[in-house]
C-alpha cells in the first residue's frame, strides 16, 4: 500500500466520520465544529493533490471565513447549546427527499464520468499563473467570473451596512 | 553561509539506504515533526523569560531571580507547578470543544511556526504559495478562542471570545494588505524564494516608504492579532478575569499560553521574513569587504536576532500603552488601518511598475 493511499484514507475516514457527525448531532455548535473537520479534510486532499494554492484558500475562506461567521451567527443568536429537534414530519420529508435527490445525482455523475486518473500528474502550478489566468482576457481566461464576484460580493457588503444602520 | 540543503539531503540519502522509501518518508516525518515541536517549546521558554525580564526592566524592577541563577528555572518551575494543578469539570458545558479548544489554537501555532525561514534550506513548508499558506493556517487560530470562550459556559469567556473574535477577524485584513505589499515588492510568495531576493538588499530598505508602511501597519495589526496590550480587550484582566481562559485549568491554560507567546514569536518571525531579509544578511550593495565579512555570521543568527529585535519591539509596545476600548479598537482598523493600507498598496505599485524602487 503506498503512502499517497494511506494519507487519502486517513483523511476520507476522517471526512466521512465527521459529516455523519456533523449532520447527526443535536447541538448545533459540535455540528459547526465537525463542519470544520469536513472541510479541513477536503483542504488535505487539494494539498495532496498538490494544488496548494486551492488548499490554502479553502482554509482561509472556510475554516477561517465560513466557519467562524457561522459560529458569529450561532454566538449572537443565543442558540449555542439548544437542541436541535424535528418539529414537523414536513420538514422531515423534505429533508430525506434533498439528501435523496443530491445522493443520486452524485453517484449518477461519478458513475457516468470518464475520470482521465491515469492522464494526470501532480505539479505544482506557479502563482504567476494562477494570476494570470484569474486576471487574463484571453479564451478560458477567468476576469469576467472575477469581476462579477466583486460586484456580488460589493452589493453584498452595501446591503449588510443598510441594514446594519440606525436611522 | 551554511547551505542546510545539502544536510537535509544528505539525511534524506542516508534514511534512503538503510530503510524502504516509504518507510524513510515515515522516519523524516516524524524527526522533523519532533525537531519543530522542540523547537516551538525551547522558544517558548525563552520568550516568557523574555516577557518578565523586559516587562520588570521597563517598570524599573528586577524581575524573577529567585529560582536558578537570575530566574532562568522560573519558567520550568511554572510549567511544573502547572502539570500538577487539577483539572476542573465544569458544570453544564460541552466537554468535547472544551477541551478541543486549545488543541485548535496551538495547531494553528505550530504550523505557522513550521513555515519559518530559520536559514538557508533550515524550514519545514515551502510551498510555492508560502505567505499565503501562513495566512490561511494562522486564521483557523480564532476558532479555538470562540470554542473556548463559549464552552466554558461563562459570562466573561464570552464576552473575550466574542471580542477577539472581532478583533482578530477585522485585523486580518490589514495585515493581508501589509503582506500583499511586500509580495507585489518581491513578485513572489515563496519564503525561500523571498528571502534569496533580500540578500542583495532588505525589502524594508528597496522599498522605502510604502514598505516602511507596511511595515508599521503590520507591526500594529500583528499586535492585535496576538491579542496583547494595548489590544488585550480578549483578556482584559480588570473587566474579565481572564478573558476567554478563565475556566481553563492546568494544561488546557498552558497551551493557550505557550501559543499566545509562540504567536507573538511568529509575527515576530514573518515580520523578519518579509521586511527584515529573514536570515539574509545586512548588506550595503557595493561594500564587498562588508559584505562578505557579514555573511561569514551564520544565517541562524541573523534570523533569530532580528526576530527577538522585533519581539523586543511589539514587547516595549505592550508595556507602554494604555489598553483601548472595543469601539476604539474597530475605529483604529476599519477607519484608519484599512483605508490606509489600500492606499499603501497601490503606492506599492506605482512605484513597482514605475522602477522606483531599489
Amino acid at each position: 500500500m503506498s503512502i499517497n493511499l494511506i494519507i487519502f484514507s486517513g483523511l476520507a475516514l476522517v471526512m466521512v466520520i465527521a459529516a455523519l457527525f456533523a449532520v447527526t448531532s443535536s447541538k448545533i455548535m459540535r455540528a459547526t465544529t465537525l463542519l470544520l473537520f469536513v472541510l479541513f479534510g477536503t483542504a488535505g486532499l487539494y494539498f495532496m493533490l498538490h494544488y496548494s494554492f486551492l488548499g490554502a484558500v479553502q482554509i482561509t475562506v472556510y475554516a477561517g471565513g465560513i466557519v467562524v461567521l457561522l459560529i458569529f451567527v450561532v454566538l449572537l443568536l443565543g442558540k449555542g447549546s439548544v437542541d436541535v429537534t424535528q418539529t414537523s414530519m414536513r420538514r422531515y420529508m423534505a429533508g430525506t427527499a434533498t439528501a435523496l435527490t443530491g445522493m443520486v445525482l452524485a453517484i449518477y455523475l461519478i458513475t457516468s464520468t470518464d475520470f482521465a486518473g491515469d492522464k494526470f500528474t501532480a505539479e505544482d502550478v506557479t502563482m504567476k499563473e494562477l494570476g494570470m489566468s484569474l486576471m487574463g482576457t484571453e479564451k478560458y481566461n477567468y476576469i469576467l467570473p472575477f469581476e462579477v464576484m466583486s460586484v456580488l460580493l460589493l452589493a453584498c457588503t452595501v446591503g449588510a451596512i443598510l441594514i446594519a444602520r440606525k436611522k | 553561509m551554511i547551505d542546510f540543503n545539502s544536510v537535509t539531503t544528505a539525511i534524506d540519502r542516508f534514511l534512503n539506504s538503510v530503510l524502504p522509501h516509504q518507510a524513510a518518508t515515515l522516519v523524516e516525518c516524524l524527526i522533523i515533526a519532533v525537531c519543530a515541536i522542540v523547537a516551538y517549546l525551547t522558544f517558548a521558554i525563552v520568550m516568557i523569560y523574555m516577557e518578565r525580564k523586559v516587562c520588570a526592566a521597563f517598570q524599573c524592577r528586577v524581575g524573577p531571580d529567585r529560582v536558578g541563577k537570575w530566574g532562568l528555572l522560573q519558567v520550568f518551575s511554572d510549567v511544573f507547578k502547572m502539570l500538577t494543578k487539577e483539572i476542573i469539570e465544569l458544570c453544564s458545558s460541552d466537554k468535547i470543544l472544551y477541551t478541543l479548544a486549545p488543541f485548535l489554537v496551538i495547531m494553528s501555532s505550530i504550523i505557522t511556526f513550521s513555515c519559518l525561514p530559520f536559514d538557508n534550506g533550515l524550514q519545514v513548508l515551502d510551498f510555492n504559495i508560502g505567505i499565503f499558506f501562513i495566512m490561511a493556517a494562522s486564521s483557523f487560530g480564532i476558532l479555538g478562542i470562540l470554542l473556548g470562550g463559549w464552552s466554558s459556559n461563562n459570562k466573561f469567556s464570552m464576552i473575550g471570545a466574542m471580542r477577539s473574535g472581532g478583533q482578530m477577524i477585522s485585523y486580518e485584513l490589514s495585515m493581508g494588505l501589509s503582506v500583499l505589499t511586500l509580495v507585489v515588492l518581491s513578485g513572489t510568495m515563496q519564503i525561500s524564494d523571498l528571502v534569496e531576493e533580500q540578500t542583495k538588499g532588505w525589502f524594508i530598505f528597496r522599498g522605502h516608504i510604502p514598505a516602511f508602511i507596511a511595515f508599521i501597519i503590520y507591526i500594529i495589526s500583528g499586535n492585535a492579532e496576538t491579542n496583547r496590550a494595548p489590544f488585550d480587550l480578549p483578556e482584559a484582566e480588570s473587566e474579565l478575569t481572564a478573558g476567554f481562559h478563565t475556566e481553563y485549568s492546568g494544561m488546557g491554560f498552558g497551551l493557550f499560553y505557550v501559543a499566545e507567546f509562540m504567536n507573538m514569536f511568529i509575527i515576530a518571525g514573518i515580520a523578519t521574513t518579509i521586511f527584515l531579509g529573514g536570515w539574509a544578511p545586512f548588506t550595503i550593495p557595493g561594500a564587498d569587504a562588508f559584505n562578505s565579512a557579514m555573511f561569514m555570521i551564520p544565517g541562524f543568527v541573523w534570523f533569530l536576532g532580528k526576530t527577538f529585535f522585533v519581539i523586543w519591539l511589539l514587547m516595549w509596545i505592550r508595556w507602554t500603552f494604555p489598553r483601548l476600548r472595543i469601539d476604539q479598537v474597530l475605529v483604529l482598523e476599519w477607519k484608519y488601518m484599512v483605508p490606509i493600507g489600500l492606499l499603501n498598496l497601490l503606492i506599492m505599485t506605482i512605484c513597482v511598475v514605475m522602477g522606483w524602487t531599489f
